[in-house]
């Protein structure tokens, strides 16, 4: 029940927007079904299912909204609902940023929905689980993973006649395997929207070689370092810069996009040159939702091409008062690299640090966009072309636009999170401290 | 899932303050109107479901089964400078259910609230569990819980926050506002968090335990922009996070700390939003001007705002024992407080006159409840005794590999679609002793920084190294503080930190520091926990400068 069709999404959302008598109704509904499990000490932890739907009802007088949700759909519930949202509407305060609804949009039609992934049931979990621990246990080492896939649906419709539906699927795994003494700890992530991509055995191995040569960790001094990143490393630093290309904070004057007197960097080199970020939401590897929220469409759009910010992002409101196009947050972004591999990159460093992933992120300074975290689950040595030992993890305290800015090397992008990110070879990355942890 | 760009995700790893540029919160449920926000759910239906998912679980098969029935309200009102920006309300409700077959967890929630759709996530937690069972080796054993029969427990209050009308309410965040607005702020950001857990648990051990919790946040976030420089610096509020009614916005002046720099209030058992708006809107300011830190070694005089959060990540997260076991392992982490320190018995956590306890029955915190999410009754207990390790946080399937046989009643789950697990209790540093003022503990120290408020905090998977910033800081000379600087963090180790303790100010400077959206787990869920303590000294602490140019 909970995953309907756009037919049956849209005779619902258009019965409840018949019973509106405000200036302007909008309607959300959605559905879900997700389940999971977690393992950890070779053992499944926990386990479960869930299923939701929502309706989510907003009805406007001239600036005053209410807003209702409810999870029943009979005709009964629905006028109720609708009439609740009224009353609210007309009890509430005035928003001078209220903006009326879009009318009609044209909209790509989504990909990410696989029938393969809505099929999976508790023993296809238990065996994915099962095909992690087994390997972990046959090399002596502890296994901790966590696998969540599930499948949805997103549809809204107004009062002006704008319709929007799409559904979609993901499994998203992960796993830890750590050595029985805890010397030494391996991670890989993957996600998917298909769930035939997703090979729980094939990607354990990849944490537990970690695992095993990530023991014996010898002691660098922190500093600056030639590092190279993996997709894992630096996909937080990114996204974090990406979400912080807010119009409004930055002509606010309180963004690192921000200059004096209201002026920002849009259009101003930001990065090396060789740096191309976008977003794609018909990209087959990381398909991603057609519109947003509000009803916008989202389409194919630069972010930042050769070094250049080419766009910050535009909510209704700041965009209707500054004149120009809204411009939607994408739900996923591409950066470009080259046919280079991993170990292209390593076979091409004569001195530096090679990074499995990066954790713990926080921002330390909003106008200069400082962030600081640690290294975690296999950081490497590399010496003329070859990996040499494990070294302790590092505190980092970076900047990802200086870090962008000292671009050495690309390699080619893998799909992360949700993103395509490629490798990247990075000089001067400042470590500041050591950390015992593994 | 992972939606690339996943807002949730970015602010667990940004750092924004929630009051701050994002508006961005983890927020649950479905919007509801105010007035489904107060009638309560009938106490008869819900052991009437309960017994059904009890006796259908058991029927087939499980040698244990728990109910949470929970009706989960929230209302959110945002606002900035003169205008209310959003109010939302909304409403989650629905049953988990949770079972043992074969000494294997199974769990299924539904909001299908009806005898069928009780039934039906009964009889799917069994199947998952049975699934899950072919692939265990390691048998879930719950320690002894003493049945509790019908009871009831009520956070103690005197304003429920949602009954208080919305209007009432945004006059006093815009009035706050206009405050720092007068005040030179550029920018204020101010939210107002109310939530309310009516939570039911039912177990086949037999207990039927309704709960009624309260919990309540003001903050903002003020935003001062030099226009010479186009240089700018945020200043956050300094309220706590309460197990309270709307009571804590009273601002009573017996609860206002003076702090040892003219402008600087701290507040204890009520806020007063209006005056730390005017005084945010004065520091951010001086901020703005102020000079960089020279980087180096110092004695950290830390008031309890800021300490609580270095407690809750140095000290609460390492000594939850799912992480120290490795159940944390492929998220948040392990821990460097492994089990052979804590058995030794000689482990010194810290300086002889640190003692830290876990505690889940202090009023007015955001951890105390009556009773845990497995329905064991909450206490109080020892961390770490005269600097020494002496336990853990642990839950009913974990604690016996303490060789422990009963439960510290700190298992939570943030919704009734979330598997309850183990979270932190309440955990404070005990004042200490001996009569000792902030001013006596400023006077004594020969070169300090004066660190107030919560600001940038990451600490590694096992809890050894940390780097946290405050929100404001000021330098400390011979005995007197003489100006605000800014671009301070400070780099430790956890034990090191800790026995580099070396004076604490007694119980007259004693208040509460809460984390009210404290993130865990697989898939993330959240809690909300206090942390007390007195303004408290550190010696010879590294500190960083952040300052950066791009």
């Amino acid at each position: 029940m909970p995953i309907l069709s756009q037919d049956e999404s849209k005779k619902i959302l258009d019965k409840i927007l018949g019973f509106s008598s405000a200036d302007h109704c909008t309607v959300a509904l959605g559905g879900s079904e997700i389940g999971n499990i977690r393992y950890a000490r070779n053992n499944v932890t926990t386990s479960g299912i869930t299923s939701n739907i929502s309706l989510r009802i907003t009805s406007s007088f001239g600036k005053r909204s209410g807003t209702v949700t409810l999870n029943e759909l009979s005709d009964e519930a629905l006028k109720s609902a609708v009439g609740r949202a009224e009353e609210l509407a007309k009890l509430s305060p005035e928003n001078p940023e209220f903006v009326e609804p879009l009318g009609p949009q044209e909209y790509k039609e989504a990909k990410g929905f696989f029938e393969s992934t809505a099929k999976i049931n508790p023993d296809f979990r238990a065996q994915a689980a099962m095909d992690s621990i087994e390997p972990a246990k046959a090399k002596g080492l502890i296994a901790a993973g966590f696998l969540e896939d599930g499948v949805y649906f997103r549809s809204m419709s107004n009062s002006k006649g704008l319709f929007a539906y799409r559904k979609g699927s993901f499994a998203d795994f992960t796993v830890t395997m750590r050595t029985e003494d805890g010397t030494g700890s391996g991670w890989v992530t993957r996600d998917f929207n298909d769930i035939t991509k997703l090979d729980t055995a094939k990607a354990s191995s990849i944490a537990i070689d970690k695992a095993l040569n990530s023991k014996e960790a010898v002691t660098l001094e922190p500093g600056k370092y030639t590092v190279i990143l993996e997709p894992a490393a630096s996909v937080g630093l990114i996204e974090n810069m990406i979400y912080s290309m807010n119009a409004r904070s930055a002509e606010e004057g309180r963004s690192f996009m921000s200059k004096k007197d209201g002026e920002t960097k849009l259009g101003e080199l930001l990065v090396d040159p060789r740096i191309n970020i976008y977003a794609d939401p018909m990209n087959d590897e990381i398909p991603t939702s057609t519109w947003d929220g509000s009803g916008l469409p989202i389409n194919k759009m630069d972010i930042i091409k050769e070094g250049v910010a080419k766009n910050m992002f535009y909510g209704r409101y700041w965009a209707k008062e500054k004149g120009v196009d809204p411009v939607p947050y994408p739900n996923g972004f591409i950066m470009s690299g080259t046919d280079d591999s991993l170990e292209d990159l390593i076979k091409s460093t004569k001195k530096g640090i090679l990074v499995t992933r990066t954790w713990y992120i926080r921002s330390v300074d909003r106008q200069t966009l400082l962030y600081t975290g640690l290294t975690r689950d296999g950081t490497f040595y590399v010496e003329d072309g070859k990996i040499k030992y494990p070294v302790k993890n590092f505190r980092f305290n970076e900047s990802p636009i200086i870090m962008l800015n000292n671009l050495e090397r690309l390699g080619k992008p893998t799909r992360i999170d949700g993103n395509l990110v490629p490798p990247m070879k990075i000089n001067d990355f400042t470590f500041t401290s050591l950390s015992d942890a593994i | 899932m992972k939606n690339g760009l996943n807002r949730r995700k970015f602010i667990q790893m940004s750092g924004v303050g929630i009051g701050g540029v994002m508006l961005n919160v983890p927020i649950f449920g479905n919007n509801v109107s105010a007035s489904q926000l107060l009638s309560p759910i009938n106490i008869a239906l819900k052991k009437k479901m309960s017994d059904i998912a009890l006796n259908t679980a058991t029927s087939k098969g499980a040698s244990y089964v728990d109910v949470r029935i929970g009706r989960y309200l929230n209302q959110y009102i945002f606002t900035r400078e003169e205008k209310v920006r959003n109010v939302t309300n909304t409403e989650s409700f629905g049953a988990g259910v949770r079972v043992i077959v074969d000494g294997t967890w199974g769990f299924s929630a539904t909001n299908d609230f009806t005898e069928n759709g009780i039934k039906q996530a009964a009889e799917q937690a069994v199947a998952i569990a049975k699934a899950n069972s072919k692939i265990q080796t390691e048998k879930v054993v719950l320690a002894p819980n003493v049945p509790h029969g019908t009871t009831s427990w009520k956070t103690p209050l005197k304003k429920k926050a949602m009954e208080v009308p919305i209007s009432e309410k945004v006059e006093l965040l815009l009035a706050a506002n206009a405050a720092a607005m007068d005040n030179g702020a550029s920018y204020i950001n101010n939210s107002l968090f109310q939530v309310n857990e009516q939570k039911y648990f039912a177990s086949s051990e037999g207990s039927y335990i309704d709960q009624d919790v309260h919990r309540i946040w003001p903050t903002f976030t003020v935003t001062c922009i030099d226009k010479e420089s186009g240089k700018f610096k945020t200043r956050d509020a300094l309220s706590s996070p309460m197990g309270m009614g709307y009571e804590y916005m009273d601002g009573n002046d017996s609860d206002k700390i003076a702090g040892p720099v003219e402008g600087l209030i701290f507040y204890n058992k009520s806020y007063d939003i209006v005056e730390d708006a005017k005084n945010a809107a004065i520091q951010a300011k001086q901020m703005t001007t102020a000079d960089s830190v020279e980087p180096g070694k110092y004695s950290l005089v830390m008031e309890p705002h800021h300490l609580g959060l270095t407690i809750h990540e140095s000290v609460g997260h390492p000594l939850e024992l799912d992480r120290v076991l490795g159940y944390e392992a492929n998220y948040a982490g392990t821990s460097f407080a492994t089990i052979d320190k804590w058995k030794a018995g000689n482990f010194e956590y810290g300086s002889k006159i640190v003692n830290l306890v876990a505690d889940k029955t202090q009023t007015h915190t955001l951890g105390a409840v009556g009773f845990d999410d497995e329905g064991v009754k909450c206490k109080k207990w020892d961390l770490v005794r005269d600097g020494v390790l002496v336990n853990y946080q642990a839950i009913r399937d974990q604690v016996k590999m303490l060789d422990q046989d009963e439960s510290h009643g700190c298992c939570y789950a943030d919704s009734w679609d979330s598997i309850q697990f183990q979270r932190m209790p309440n955990v404070s540093l005990e004042p200490g002793k001996e009569k000792y003022s902030v001013d006596d503990m400023i006077s004594d120290v020969e070169k300090g920084i004066y660190v107030v408020g919560r600001g940038s905090y990451s600490i590694d998977q096992q809890r050894y190294n940390f780097q946290f910033g405050g929100i404001t800081f000021f330098e400390i000379l011979e005995g007197k503080i003489t100006r605000m600087i800014n671009d301070v963090a400070y780099q430790s180790n956890t034990q090191e930190f800790w026995n580099s303790c070396s004076k604490i100010c007694d119980e007259n400077d004693y208040r509460f520091f809460g984390s009210f959206f404290d993130g865990k787990g697989q898939p993330g869920q959240v809690s909300a926990v206090s942390h007390g303590s007195s303004t408290t000294r550190f010696d010879n602490i590294n500190v960083i400068n952040t300052a950066r140019k791009i």
